[in-house]
């Protein structure tokens, strides 16, 4: 083995690294005090910059030779089945240990100002590396059950930081729904995965793809492993109809929506279809529902995220969005395309998420966007983080968005798909538009409150974070210039080719797709930073409208009247009526009569010596007289 | 001429009788156990009057028997009746029917 091979004896260390972190500030959390933040970053640091030297060394091997796996030990061991613990680098695995360690590094620099005088800071920070081990097992297991580990690993953190604050009520429930929903999700994942034991009698990677392409699966089967696999992602990454959870995720703590719930987490359905891409190719009918649902989703989200008042629900809805966006790119085939929205949209969702925090940091908590405005005078930096951050989204070239969207959009059109390109579009339109709204209101007009007029910059520690994610989306699109960019040609031995063809000339597309970036952010100017429009008189004028937009169309409330209602009420029934009544009742019963016949019973027992006496001898007189007349 | 078996029967019938009685009617502990006594010397003399009769000396052993058994018995039980008279300042059994059902 070459000394530069022998490097990725080392992989284990990028997960373990968080692990250790996690549990010195778990056990040792509040002796450690402020140190408990920059262990958690340290570690992470340490991860990265092994992710980035093992991924280097990724790179000097040849191209088509670009996979290590690495056995730690066998895990579990069924019958025929063995599942091994097992770490995999591939380039897609590589792509994402760098964007987790990297932005999740930068996060938790980050968390330190931002949780600065909580009392629970090792807890959290405790979580948060819990957090990114999971993650990383999630992205670097060989095998899906490791994949699976990961999954659920994640879930339950997210839990726990969405609760972070669980003395707000919002919080809990906010928690309680966000892990709920995913499960729906998971559970079908997990009968994927049995499905797969049952099918190929192994769950590695490796051995997957080897039977796959070796076409040893029926194409109903495989569209059943592709369908069960991706509810599961529908449920991680927040899509229609299991994106309900997302928006109220926001209760949690700024930094976990921006690590968690914008930067990784949610990506990891992204991760799930593009791993898992030779089965879902199997299976037309997959790819298709994939890529319905993304573009519902994109749609959907970018509507509700117009309606938002809450600057972190207009990002929760954003990110949906978005996550829309990298569904649409893998159900064209699109992998690499995907995976570059993935990195691209890590880059300037975090961006964007921590800006709010850090607006929030310097507003006393405040969210609500109509008390805003202005804020880029007392808040330079976070604010010219944050128009980058929202120009990279809103597509204005030469930032990360407009290379990533547009490479979706382009395939969506040389592949033939005429809709989807239409649609995309549109959907692009309203993320440019949402995220104009977002900034005209926050950061440009007239401050429209005391906090607003008193707001003060962050900390260092907090903006320095948000100057390296700036430059991060600024220079991400670099990445991938053009649809058969760099990170294509590193992805295509994993992700295959670009699907290509023919249709619009790309410069005619690039013009269409900056028209309609700047018409929306013109609009979204004129309208809510000009000052030439009333935009609260336009609001009262649409109100029904917006009433609908804002509630998320309201699926919670179909949800509730659907779901949740007739499951209260089905409760109510076994608890009060079959338990109450019933059940306890046929017990009460038993105890009534068995207390009815002793009352009788113990009529008997008189106290009365005599009475026991008389007994005694009445007794002896009766078995002598028997024994007599027997005898 | 002997004494006929009967007429011992009879008087130990009689004061068995009496013993039965005085146990099942007295209320004061103290009557209640010298009725007792009553009922085995009773016994007693049954049974001597049968080992007589029988010209058999174990009857009359096992009054003997029945006689240490009963003060030994009396030991306890006036123990007993002490320590009642003690604690309640009474010894009419039926103010003791705590175990009353």
């Amino acid at each position: 083995m070459t000394p530069a091979a022998s490097a990725f004896h080392y992989l284990w260390l990028i997960p373990a690294l968080p692990l250790a972190g996690a549990a010195v500030n778990l056990f040792f959390g509040k002796r450690l005090g402020k140190l408990s933040g920059v262990l958690a970053s340290a570690t992470l640091g340490a991860a990265f910059l092994l992710s980035a030297l093992l991924v280097k060394d990724l790179m000097a091997l040849p191209g088509d030779g670009r996979l290590v796996v690495r056995h730690l030990f066998d895990w579990i061991s069924v019958g025929n089945l063995t599942v091994a613990a097992d770490l995999r680098l591939d380039q897609v695995s590589a792509i994402m240990i760098l964007v987790v360690t990297g932005v999740g590094a930068l996060i938790h620099v980050y968390a330190i100002g931002y949780m600065h005088g909580d009392p629970r800071t090792g807890r959290f920070f405790a979580y948060l590396n819990l957090f990114v081990f999971f993650m990383l097992m999630l992205v670097l297991g060989e095998n899906l059950l490791l994949l699976y580990l990961g999954w659920e690993g994640v879930g339950l953190c997210s839990y726990l930081l969405i609760g972070f604050w669980f003395d707000r009520p919002e919080a809990s429930v906010a928690a309680k729904k966000a892990f709920i929903t995913t499960r729906i999700g998971d559970t079908f994942m997990l009968v994927g995965l049995a499905l797969i034991v049952a099918k190929f009698g192994t769950l590695d990677f490796t051995a997957i793809f080897h039977a796959t392409a070796a076409g040893g699966i029926a194409k109903g089967t495989a569209t059943a492993i592709a369908l069960l696999l991706f509810a599961g992602a529908i449920g991680k990454s927040a899509q229609v109809p299991l994106h309900v959870w997302l928006p109220d995720a926001m209760a949690g703590p700024t930094p976990v929506s921006a690590l968690i719930h914008a930067a990784t987490m949610v990506t990891a359905g992204v991760y799930l279809v593009v791993r898992m891409h030779p089965i879902f190719e199997l299976s037309g009918v997959a790819l298709t529902v994939v890529l319905v649902v993304g573009l519902v989703t994109a749609i959907f989200a970018g509507t509700c995220a117009f309606g938002q008042d809450d600057i972190k629900r207009v990002l929760a809805y954003s990110t949906i969005s978005q996550l829309g966006f990298m569904f649409m790119a893998v159900g064209m085939r699109a992998y690499a395309a995907a995976m570059f929205m993935l990195v691209a949209h890590a880059f300037y969702k975090a961006l964007m998420f921590l800006g709010a925090g850090s607006v929030m940091h310097g507003t006393h908590d405040a969210t609500d966007m109509r008390t805003f405005g202005g804020l880029l005078k007392p808040m330079p930096i976070t604010g010219v983080t944050f128009l980058i951050g929202a120009a990279a989204q809103a597509g204005v070239p030469p930032l990360a968005g407009f290379f990533a969207k547009d490479a979706i959009l382009e395939i969506a059109n040389h592949t033939g798909r005429e809709l989807v390109y239409v649609l995309g579009t549109f959907a692009a339109l309203l993320s440019a538009a949402y995220i104009g709204r977002l900034v005209f209101l926050t950061f440009f007009g007239e401050p429209r409150s005391q906090e607003a007029a008193h707001a003060h910059e962050s900390p260092p520690v907090m903006w320095i974070p948000l100057a390296v994610l700036a430059a991060g989306a600024l220079v991400a699109g670099w990445l991938n210039l053009t649809p058969e960019g760099r990170l294509a040609g590193f992805l295509e031995p994993v992700a295959g080719a670009v699907p290509g063809g023919s249709g619009l000339a790309v410069p005619v597309m690039d013009a269409i797709a900056i028209a309609i970036t700047l018409s929306a952010l013109i609009a979204a100017w004129y309208t809510f930073a000009s000052g030439r429009v009333d935009w609260l008189a336009v609001r009262e004028r649409f109100q029904p409208l917006q009433r609908v937009l804002q509630n998320g169309w309201y699926v919670d409330r179909a949800y509730q009247t659907v779901l949740v209602e007739p499951a209260r009420a089905f409760a109510h029934i076994t608890a009060f009526v079959v338990d109450t009544k019933i059940i306890d009742g046929l017990v009460n019963a038993i105890g009534a009569g068995v207390k009815r016949l002793a009352s009788v019973g113990r009529r008997v027992q008189t106290g009365y010596v005599r009475t026991y006496a008389l007994a005694i001898g009445l007794g002896v007189v009766a078995l002598m007289f028997w024994v007599g007349v027997r005898g | 001429m002997r004494t006929p078996i009967a007429f011992f029967l009879v008087l130990s019938g009689i004061l068995f009788g009496v013993g039965t009685a005085g146990v099942l009617l007295r209320k004061n502990a103290l009557v209640i156990f010298m009725s007792v006594e009553l009922q085995l010397n009773a016994v007693n003399l049954a049974l001597v009057a049968f080992a007589r009769m029988h010209g058999d000396l174990r009857g009359q052993v096992l009054a003997f028997f029945s006689m240490i058994v009963a003060a030994a018995e009396v030991v306890v039980g006036l123990a007993i009746i002490v320590a009642v008279y003690r604690r309640r300042l009474s010894v009419n059994v039926d103010d003791s029917r705590e175990l009353r059902g």
